[in-house]
């Protein structure tokens, strides 16, 4: 549970307290804020805000800060594990005090443009010049209007992870690598008795990944990038993505009821389906990996998964390697003692810190390339390198745009899938200033 | 029994300071205690109640007047747009509409079921504890637990489909939360089981105050037991069921968590209320101008609401007592 979407189905319970969350923030500043101001003889404190309130990742962090604090004892740590959907609320209410926290997690793209009026994130630029560039085309996401203002930690991309042994018993001997080989092999699942997809559209973003990876295969790079850039879905091979998904959805590949099924929690949740092998595939992001051993008690399973990318659409303008993502990060804000902060970043972002992340907290795929070596699973692997060698990684639409927009183009696909929307319903929701 | 409660509430502090407490002072003294006991009392409070109620209330709408994301100052002023935006918005009115829905299905099948049961349980029968102890149940289970555990009964295949499938029913199995237009109606069921324990509960004490005299002077004029009941122990149980009701529409204009663990409004908001639409909207979409129109919007449906229940329905409990402690 290291990253946004793993914890988004904890949004049902965390959000029940909604309003406790803002009233926690308001008193949490004493406690959360920077504390720059305590700097004493060059010593600085550096509070930090991070998603990772569960084990592995919340320990991985704190290793991560004391073998900084061991090599520059000038630098300590106040770390608050926060869970991940308290930062909707809480980092309004930091951003606006007089002491927000000096580091907090960022997921880049629209979030983070969403904040920026706030004028307490720091542009990271100066600091970082020098080796950003190490994380190739990945911290790109991580920019507004061209400024760096937040520094990515990690990469996730979206794909197909399928049970082998299932595939098998059906006959299937590779996967597919187009729709209508996907769809023929959706009859065949389906012959042998098991859901060929599952799908956990109770939490409405997995059904967005299906309209996007379609309009990711439909659309050229520059219409994606224009469509994010202007928020707009006008280009022509938007409204193919949805005559795609349509044409789809008739073939009814998903389980059944699946309007109603959470994406990752419990036995019954898509990523459950898979894992007790009811349904033979879903399209997830790379944190499958770290989801599905949790929902079922066979201890062999992540090795009987295989990963293949999302398949081509006859006659799309998409370039065929490029694939879906994004992933977690980190901002500075300004009242944070720089080049402290930035330097932090920039050690979080080593190789040694990346290898301890990837085998030590799961957080899926390296910002760093270089750390990829110690990626064990070979579906993992086969994942990172659709991901290395991509053309371009296109951010999920909900979080490269506007949160507002993201959300309510998130909600139009789900009405949609619900057979309650339209593509037109779909292209508005962004168009639209409110989309409510 | 509303009657009484009221009564002792209003003349509360009147009795303490009342002249029995203060013979024989000289009125100024008097006037100055008074006072001091009414600030000692009345200011903590009155200080929560201004901190956590009134100030909300009034930052929320000063909110809603603008397009704000949370973040960066309140500069971008927008009138009334955001109320034009919620009351206009079709999600929004679907999601009023669920609201009326589950509140009237209340006051049509949840009252008389509590009624029916109430008056069962307050015969002499064996096991009656037992059976009370079980009705009221699940009301002291947490929304979110209730909503879990439904969650999981209610799963394709799972203990609901199974049960119905060995009870020979297996034509009623249904896609229950995934149905767009079965989904508030199978939330409506577990909201009943949730909550059918407190109305329960509500109507036994309230029974408690029906004098069993009435019923014995009814039967021996000759009345039937569905009359007595009828004609003497519903209306006696009048007050406690008309509180029932403010209680039970309040809760129903209000309904949030069962829903939003069960379905999070969905699909396609066949299940939303305005709650969801208020945390989808205004907290995880960070339209907080908007999402405070909407709380304003149910804040006004409300208050309106209890108002003018207050003002027709409950007044005749407690105007009474009212005047009686005053006079």
């Amino acid at each position: 549970m290291t990253h946004m979407r793993c914890n988004r189905t904890v949004a049902a319970i965390a959000v029940a307290a909604a309003t406790a969350v803002a009233v926690a923030a308001c008193s949490s500043g004493s406690s959360g804020g920077g504390t720059n101001n305590s700097s004493s003889g060059g010593k600085v404190t550096l509070t930090w805000w991070h998603n990772g309130n569960t084990q592995p990742l919340e320990g991985t962090w704190q290793q991560v800060a004391n073998a900084y604090h061991a090599a520059n004892p000038k630098v300590s740590f106040s770390i608050d594990p926060i869970q991940n959907e308290q930062f909707q609320t809480k980092m309004p209410l930091a951003l606006k005090s007089a002491n927000p926290p000096d580091i907090f997690q960022q997921w880049g793209g629209g979030n983070e443009a969403t904040q920026l009026p706030s004028g307490k994130l720091e542009n990271l630029g100066p600091y970082v010049s020098s080796w950003i560039s190490e994380l190739g085309s990945a911290a790109a996401g991580w920019q507004v209007n061209g400024q760096q203002y937040g520094v990515p930690y990690d990469q996730h991309v979206v794909g197909f992870w399928y049970r082998k042994d299932l595939f098998a018993k059906a006959g299937i001997s590779s996967p597919p690598t187009t729709v209508a080989q996907l769809e023929s092999d959706d009859t065949k699942l389906k012959a042998h008795g098991v859901a060929p997809i599952a799908i956990g559209s109770k939490d409405k973003w997995p059904d967005a990944f299906w309209w996007e990876y379609f309009a990711v295969r439909e659309c050229s790079t520059s219409d994606l990038q224009q469509a994010v850039k202007s928020v707009k879905f006008s280009a022509p091979c938007f409204t193919k993505a949805t005559s795609d998904l349509t044409a789809f959805m008739k073939t009814s590949p998903f389980q059944t009821a699946f309007l109603s099924t959470a994406a990752q929690t419990g036995a019954g949740s898509s990523a459950g389906m898979v894992a007790n092998g009811q349904a033979a595939m879903e399209l997830q992001g790379d944190w499958e990996t770290t989801v599905i051993p949790a929902l079922t008690s066979n201890k062999n399973i992540v090795a009987e998964l295989g990963w293949f990318p999302f398949p081509s659409v006859p006659g799309g303008q998409g370039t065929p390697s490029t694939v879906l993502g994004g992933g977690d990060g980190f901002s500075c804000t300004t009242v944070a003692p720089e080049p402290a902060c930035a330097d932090f970043l920039k050690y979080v972002d080593s190789t040694p810190v990346q290898e301890k992340l990837v085998t030590q907290a799961d957080v899926g795929l390296p910002a760093n390339h270089s750390a990829e070596a110690v990626l064990s699973n070979p579906a993992l692997k086969t994942a990172a390198q659709a991901h290395d060698s991509a053309s371009y990684v296109a951010t999920y639409f909900d979080i490269a745009l506007p949160t507002n927009t993201g959300l309510a183009l998130d909600a139009a696909i789900a009405n949609f899938f619900a057979g309650k929307g339209s593509n037109q319903a779909i292209i508005n929701s962004v168009s639209s200033s409110s989309g409510h | 029994m509303a009657r009484t409660e009221s009564a002792g509430m209003v003349a509360g502090p009147d009795i303490v300071s009342g002249p029995a407490t203060t013979a024989g002072q000289p009125p100024r003294r008097r006037g100055l205690r008074k006072r001091i006991e009414l600030t000692v009392l009345l200011a903590p409070p009155l200080l929560l109640f201004t901190g956590f109620v009134i100030v909300p209330i009034v930052f929320a709408a000063w909110y809603s007047l603008y397009n704000w994301s949370g973040y960066g100052p309140l500069s971008d002023f927008v009138g009334l747009q955001n109320y034009r935006g919620v009351l206009s918005g079709p999600v929004f009115q679907q999601s009023l509409l669920h609201n009326v829905i589950i509140a009237v299905l209340t006051l049509v099948i949840q009252l008389p079921i509590s009624i029916g049961l109430a008056l069962l349980l307050n015969r002499r029968m064996r096991g009656r504890s037992f059976l009370r102890l079980a009705v009221f149940t699940p009301y002291v289970l947490s929304e979110a637990t209730t909503a879990v555990m439904w969650l999981l009964l209610l799963q394709p295949g799972n203990f609901v489909d199974a049960l119905l499938k060995a009870a020979g029913l297996g034509s009623l199995v249904h896609q229950w939360l995934a149905s767009t237009s079965l989904v508030l109606y199978t939330l409506f069921v577990v909201i009943t089981w949730k909550f059918i324990g407190f109305g329960i509960v509500l109507l036994l004490a309230g029974l408690q105050g029906v004098p069993a005299e009435l019923r014995e002077a009814a039967a021996i004029d000759g009345a039937t037991p569905w009359q007595a009941t009828r004609r003497v122990t519903l209306p006696l149980l009048g007050p406690t069921i008309r509180i029932w009701i403010f209680l039970s529409v309040i809760g129903s204009l209000q309904l949030f968590d069962v829903v939003w663990i069960m379905t999070a409004g969905g699909p396609a908001n066949a299940s939303s209320t305005m709650v969801t639409y208020l945390i989808f909207n205004g907290v995880q979409r960070t339209e907080f101008g908007y999402g405070a129109a909407v709380s304003v919007v149910l804040f006004v449906i409300s208050f309106v609401f209890a108002l003018a229940y207050q003002q027709f329905v409950l007044r005749r409990d407690t105007t009474g007592a009212v005047t009686r402690a005053v006079g």
